[in-house]
């Protein structure tokens, strides 16, 4: 039980650096505090203590195996947000150019 | 014939093969582009037929059997978001062959639009809730990019709040995705209804309720999470406003969420009241806000917002009538909200201005969009004969059925002011004297002036939608949603 609160400690902490620190670079990383998060509750609800993988072969009986599913689709959310961090970050160095500050209360044009 | 899985096929081929040979081949992007969706827009067309004949078709990815390999599902829901989607994007795509002319790389955004439609067909379509996650990012990173497409400065800080934001909700959906795996151990739509059902529901299914209304509710704009579309909307280039507005925060907000509360989960008394809520408050702010704007794009966006509220507040109510109206009113909307940022970006494309204060009698120049505008505006307000006037109607009405007469009220008066910021819209941009600078700018290509319209055309026609000849198309839709979670029964018969 305990490993699930921890993650869910994790989330909130990437959730307060998203919406707390004004660095926009921070907030990427925040972003991505949340996504590891979620992507290690997602595998830890596949974990069995002592498990080991379900890998079959012959004359192997593996009577304790972790589920494998969430793994799968854990590489797949991995990928997905490598895509956005680096989306984020390049939109981050655009913006450094145009305003010549990291400093989110300073980038402000857009208002109404 | 199986034409599910040429949803996702054709537009993703021809991101890819417009991304490989664009720059190459003179005129490559446009034609494949416009071929891509015009062959997806009769693919959906031709989808209703089947609807009719089949009522619910299931393909298999693969050939593996649901629930272990992945399903498409296809019913009336899903012909009819289809439908949507791909008229509005053909149209879209059509305007785009000499609106992006103003930007440089046009095969980029040709990749990226259809990338943002693969995503789109493939959330309607799938059957699996991973892969509407997966489409849902596909979608959502391809709308962050063609948001930041101008690269000027206002593009890109609207893009990065937009991306964060979004993340965020993904990550949500991927949280209750998770929670939902681990209660019920599998991925598939209808077999999570299924297991649901032969569980008793705990608070867990309540707290995957709300990560859901939480995430879907941020792609859909709801009024608090919705500061984020205002920026991001007026920001990208016109075609991609029309498309984000008409028809992305439909299918990645309204249209998931429709099918993960009413099909998968189930509603309660509960998730109904906070639906209603969450719609007027949409309704009531998102109208005020409109009406103190001086950017055209960015009072349409604000407009978007108080319509959306419209389409969850009818969904909310849960009568059959209500629904039909709902989605009746988010077909309109898809058409006339796409018309009118297609308006703007006429505007925008002959004057290089979007400021209302410094336009003023562009009826003498630009007549087609003028006229096409007076029809956009006059039926999102609510104007008797045009399509939006129906809509609203049967919302109203459903909502004095059920008994909600004060909100019905609110209802009534949300549409006066929205027909008050779109006089002052028409008032400020097209009637009035013509400002000296505009003397010499002229009417904008065919090619803009066809798609707008046709959009007006549909604009005034749709309302026959809901005459008997037409009704079967809406209320196939509804009853998928009013089957509530018979959809696994439908689904597994399909299968077997």
């Amino acid at each position: 039980m305990s490993e699930y609160i921890l993650c869910l400690v994790l989330f909130c902490i990437g959730l307060y650096c998203v919406l707390r620190k004004r660095n926009i670079i921070k907030i990427v990383i925040g972003l991505g505090i949340i996504e590891y998060a979620v992507n290690l509750f997602f595998i830890l609800v596949g974990y069995r203590l002592h498990g080991r993988a379900p890998i079959l072969a012959k004359d192997q009986v593996i009577p304790n195996m972790v589920d494998p599913l969430p793994q799968a689709l854990v590489l797949t959310s991995i990928v997905i947000g490598l895509a956005v961090t680096a989306l984020i970050v390049a939109i981050a160095i655009r913006i450094y150019e145009k305003y010549g500050t990291f400093d989110i209360t300073k980038i402000r044009r857009l208002k109404g | 014939m199986k034409i599910l899985p040429f949803f996702v096929i054709i537009p993703l081929g021809t991101a890819f093969l417009i991304s490989l040979f664009g720059k190459r081949i003179k005129n490559f992007a446009d034609l494949l582009a416009n071929l891509g969706t015009l062959s997806l827009l009769v693919f959906s067309l031709y989808s209703i037929s089947e609807v009719f004949t089949h009522k619910i078709l299931v393909y298999k990815v693969g050939g593996w059997i649901p629930p272990i390999g992945i399903c498409m599902v296809l019913d009336g829901l899903s012909s009819f978001m289809l439908v949507t989607v791909n008229l509005v994007s053909f149209l879209v795509a059509l305007y785009s062959i000499s609106y992006m002319q103003r930007y440089t790389d046009k095969p980029k955004f040709y990749t990226l639009f259809m990338l943002m439609l693969a995503g789109m067909n493939g959330i309607i379509v799938t059957g699996d809730l991973f892969n509407l996650f997966v489409f849902l990012e596909i979608a959502s990173i391809a709308s962050y990019a063609l948001v930041a497409f101008g690269t000027e400065a206002e593009e890109l800080e609207a893009s990065f709040k937009y991306a964060v934001m979004g993340s965020v909700a993904s990550s949500f959906v991927l949280l209750g995705i998770a929670l939902l795996y681990s209660y019920t151990s599998t991925l598939n739509m209808a077999d999570i209804s299924l297991t649901l059902s032969n569980k008793s529901n705990g608070m867990i299914v309540n707290f995957i309720t709300v990560l859901f209304l939480a995430g879907f509710g941020l792609k859909a704009a709801l009024v608090p999470f919705h500061a984020w579309l205002p920026d991001a909307h007026p920001s990208a280039p016109a075609s991609i406003s029309a498309m984000l507005s008409g028809v992305f925060i439909k299918t990645l907000g309204i249209y998931a969420l429709c099918r993960i509360l009413f099909n998968i989960l189930g509603l309660s008394h509960q998730i109904f009241f906070i639906l209603i809520i969450l719609g007027i408050i949409s309704m009531i702010v998102g109208a005020l806000l409109a009406i103190a704007q001086a950017d055209i794009k960015r009072m349409f966006a604000y407009s978007s917002i108080s319509q959306v509220g419209y389409i969850i507040f009818a969904l909310g109510i849960g009568t059959p009538l209500a629904i039909l109206g709902g989605l009746f009113h988010l077909f309109n909307h898809a058409i006339f909200k796409s018309l009118l940022f297609l308006d703007s970006g006429s505007i925008e494309y002959s004057t290089n201005t979007r400021d209302l204060k410094r336009l003023g009698g562009l009826n003498a120049r630009l007549p087609i969009t003028g006229v096409t505008s007076l029809f956009g505006s006059m039926s999102i307000s609510g104007i008797p004969p045009l399509a939006g006037f129906w809509s609203k109607l049967i919302i109203i009405i459903a909502a004095i059925q059920a008994g909600y007469f004060g909100t019905a009220t609110v209802a009534i008066l949300v549409s006066i002011i929205t027909l008050a910021y779109y006089l002052k819209f028409l008032g400020f941009a097209f009637f009035g004297k013509l400002n000296e600078t505009w003397f010499k700018i002229k009417e904008v290509p065919w090619t803009m002036r066809l798609s707008m319209i046709v959009l007006a055309v549909i604009c005034v026609v749709s309302g026959l939608l809901i005459m008997p000849l037409f009704k079967p198309f809406l209320q196939s839709a509804v009853n998928v949603l009013l089957l509530g979670k018979g959809y696994k029964e439908a689904v597994f018969a399909a299968l077997r």
